[in-house]
């Protein structure tokens, strides 16, 4: 019974220790150094319709780290398929219901699914019939699949350029111009080998919002 | 290709000198850290009143499980009370009790097997005082054990060390000063740090967007330092705020692997440093017995990503059909940032290093991609979890070294210490507690309705789905074929329980292995001992570990992902 005590009372101090310096002031301090140098970033790297960096939550259009949801309007560039829809909503979907509140993930469908195969064949007579000019087989692997965060910000450029003619026939915009938007937002390799090329698709969207006058 | 080559090359540069730094630290030999860390850990020391004194393998035993016994107290209160607790700007309720305790096991056990999500299921207090401070104190633990496990095979030490000690000195000169340094680099990059609540804006389309907020990179970094693997995000690693660039990607990569590599040189140091008397003598790189386990984890490591990678690049064939191109390869469940190659190695190095961060959903990996990570959770010793991977792969060396000498009739020694009934009866008991876990458990979840609900997937998938679910619990993991509808009574209980005893009945098993050998005398190695630091060893050791797997653990596989991948593409 002695020892017993022993033990527990090094245990006790041992844990109010690792409490106090790992679970409290470790965080704290590394806080207190992400706010000080890198107070954008620490914030979530929220960006304005205009696509400046802000901290302010009530001016901002997005976050420049994170996707964003666009069906329903041909005008924009189309992301990838999200399991949580990006955690974007109307206020409608909030009351009943639809939207249950932030979260992240992936479709979780295994590759043998029919659920999936029924999800792709959908998705494909969707896209050929907004893109006609676009041959079955030639889509993209990224642009019709979940993403395994389901808030991914970016598509690979030829997932971008695939939509490009139907964007310029929505939004009246010439092909060069959104070429040139594309590109604009296109982000390379780390040291030309770490990564993928890959095209954001909210800061994108941005510009063709501010190119047709939206915003 | 390259960019996967490359990362590994950093890898091996990076844990040169951590493996380095590691040994003197539990070797209490000088580093250039030491004016500084001496001064801090002897503050602590004197105001806890720490007894530095050094321990045998039981004390050392009892005092690893009560701390873990008090910290798991400590923790299932905070989730319990999360909601009448401070620092909880978004309103989270209280935690059920049995999702609590499968929690409460998962952190302390260093396995981050999460039934919750983090946006919805946590306070940040929680995620503080419960997640960040079990991230550190589980991983340090296992260090800790690890660490006296080495003194008694192969130190020279007249003791097994002081638990309190190992643990203050891990915390302060390694997983401290790591963290805020790459910490504050995960932040520079993107990962959100603050104490403020999510936040809504309004979108150019007239909706709103919510955005999880909170101390992201501080749990961030010690998740894959530590190899923890629980994410702030229930999408972990792949979700932008946790992981947003490649920079971060390869930063939590190394993080990873760095310690558990180092545990595998230091090793090899303290073998080393026992044969040599002279003290001038130049320390070696890994060490003639730290280079043969190194060795041997790393073909099998590489064996499982070309797997991995081969099978992910084929892409899956149905979505083929239905029009969409697979040059890329198979990308649901996968971030455009990270691809296919970068995918396959954070899939392949969590599950080998027992992480269980992900960075893809590996639900939707191909069958063989998905089979990559399940088998080495199923090895546990592909390096391994920080400290305990070492230890398991050990087991298998003595396995190795008992089996070779049943052959040519002599008695068994590894590093000169004889082996015997009694230590091979714990060996046995260590190899074999962990399959009969994951397919014990497994068999009872095919066999009851509660079990079966989980499944979300039909055919050959749910069994992999249930499989991978137990055996990322007994190789203390954490990762998940996530479609597993698994925040239920049976589910929470059951895992928890496997991550309790996948743990503890390995540690305490090894650390009396260590005991017993520590007590013996050590032989000279004669013309009749078999070498164990000789590459024939290291293929030997690979084929052990290969040969032991099948025999365990072939037919669950070829009921779950090889079925799978046989009726996908044939």
């Amino acid at each position: 019974m002695k020892s017993f005590l022993k033990y527990l009372k090094s245990a006790v101090v041992l844990t109010v220790l690792m409490l106090v310096v790992c679970g409290f002031a470790y965080p704290a301090a590394l806080t207190g150094l992400g706010q000080l140098f890198f107070p954008h970033q620490a914030n979530g790297s929220l960006i304005t319709a205009d696509g400046k960096n802000t901290n302010d939550p009530e001016e901002a259009a997005g976050s420049a780290i994170s996707g964003q949801d666009f069906s329903g309007d041909p005008r924009y560039f189309q992301g990838r398929i999200s399991g949580v829809n990006y955690n974007t909503y109307t206020e409608e979907e909030k009351e009943d219901g639809t939207y249950a509140g932030v979260g992240s993930g992936g479709s979780n469908l295994a590759p043998s699914n029919e659920e999936l195969k029924e999800r792709a064949e959908k998705s494909v007579e969707e896209f050929l019939k907004q893109n006609p000019d676009v041959k079955k087989g030639d889509i993209p692997a990224d642009l019709l699949t979940a993403s395994g965060s389901g808030m991914d910000p970016h598509i690979t450029p030829e997932s971008a350029r695939i939509q490009i003619p139907s964007i310029a026939e929505e939004t009246g915009l010439s092909e060069e111009q959104l070429d040139k938007i594309v590109e604009n937002n296109t982000e390379g390799k780390v040291l030309g080998v770490f990564g993928h090329d890959r095209v954001n698709v909210l800061k994108c969207n941005l510009d063709i919002a501010k190119a047709i006058g939206e915003i | 290709m390259l960019q996967i080559a490359l990362t590994l090359v950093v890898f091996i540069l990076a844990v040169i000198p951590m493996g380095r730094y590691m040994y003197h630290i539990a070797v209490k030999k000088k580093t250039f850290a030491d004016p500084f860390f001496d001064r801090v850990d002897n503050r602590i020391y004197k105001v806890c009143r720490i007894n530095r004194k050094g321990m045998n393998w039981k004390d050392y035993t009892l005092s690893l499980l009560m701390t873990n016994a008090v910290m798991v107290f400590v923790g299932y209160l905070v989730l319990r009370l999360q909601y009448i607790l401070f620092l909880n700007p978004n309103h989270i309720e209280g935690m059920e009790p049995t999702l609590s305790f499968n929690t409460i096991i998962s952190f302390m056990t260093n396995t981050n097997l999460q039934h919750y999500s983090g946006e919805s299921g946590l306070s940040y207090l929680s995620q503080m005082l419960v997640i960040i401070f079990m991230m550190f104190t589980s991983a340090a633990s296992g260090y800790a054990a690890c660490m006296a496990f080495l003194r008694g095979l192969a130190g020279k030490s007249k003791d097994l060390g002081n638990f309190y000690e190992d643990m203050v000195r891990i915390t302060t000169r390694i997983l401290l000063p790591w963290s805020l340094i790459f910490g504050l680099i995960l932040i520079w990059q993107g990962c959100p740090e603050t104490f403020g609540g999510n936040i809504t804006v309004n979108t150019i389309t007239g909706k709103l967007q919510d955005f999880a907020m909170g101390p992201v990179a501080a749990l961030e970094i010690i998740k894959h330092l530590g190899t923890n693997g629980g994410g702030f995000l229930g999408a972990n690693s792949s979700t932008p705020f946790e992981n947003p660039t490649i920079i971060t990607n390869t930063i939590e990569l190394i993080s990873m692997m760095i310690l558990p590599g180092a545990c595998v040189l230091t090793f090899g140091k303290m073998c080393q440093d026992r044969k040599k008397e002279d003290k001038t003598a130049k320390e070696p790189l890994f060490g003639k017995q730290g280079r043969t386990i190194f060795a041997a984890m790393s073909v099998i490591f590489l064996i499982g990503l070309t797997i991995c990678f081969v099978s992910e690049k084929a892409g899956n064939p149905v979505l083929d059909t239905a029009g969409i191109s697979q040059d890329m390869g198979s990308m649901e469940g996968k971030e455009v940032r990270f691809g296919i190659d970068q995918s396959a190695l954070f899939t392949t190095t969590t599950t080998s290093f027992t992480t269980g961060t992900v960075n893809n959903m590996h639900d939707t990996l191909t069958p063989l991609g998905g089979m990559v990570p399940l088998l080495h959770m199923m090895l546990n010793c592909v390096f391994g979890g920080k400290g305990v991977g070492l230890m398991n792969m050990l087991m298998y060396a003595i396995l190795t070294v008992f089996i070779c000498g049943l052959m040519v009739g002599r008695t068994p020694e590894y590093l000169g210490k004889k082996i015997e009934g009694k230590e091979m009866k714990l060996v046995a008991l260590v190899l074999i507690i962990h399959p009969l876990l994951i397919l014990g458990f497994s068999a009872l979840a095919l066999a009851v309705p509660a079990g079966l609900e989980g499944i979300t997937n039909p055919g050959f998938h749910g069994l992999s789905q249930v499989l991978y679910e137990y055996s990322s619990s007994a190789a203390n993991n954490g990762s998940g074929f996530e479609g597993l509808s698994d925040n239920t009574y049976f589910w929470n209980i059951t895992a928890g329980l496997v991550m309790f005893f996948g743990r503890y009945i390995a540690i305490v098993a090894q650390l009396a292995i260590a005991g017993s050998l520590f007590a013996k005398k050590r032989t000279k190695a004669s013309i009749g001992t078999m070498r164990t630091d000789n590459v024939v060893f290291t293929i030997l050791l690979v084929f052990i570990v290969y040969i032991f797997a099948a025999l365990t653990f072939f037919p669950a596989l070829a009921l779950g992902p090889v079925a799978e991948h046989l009726t996908l593409w044939y």
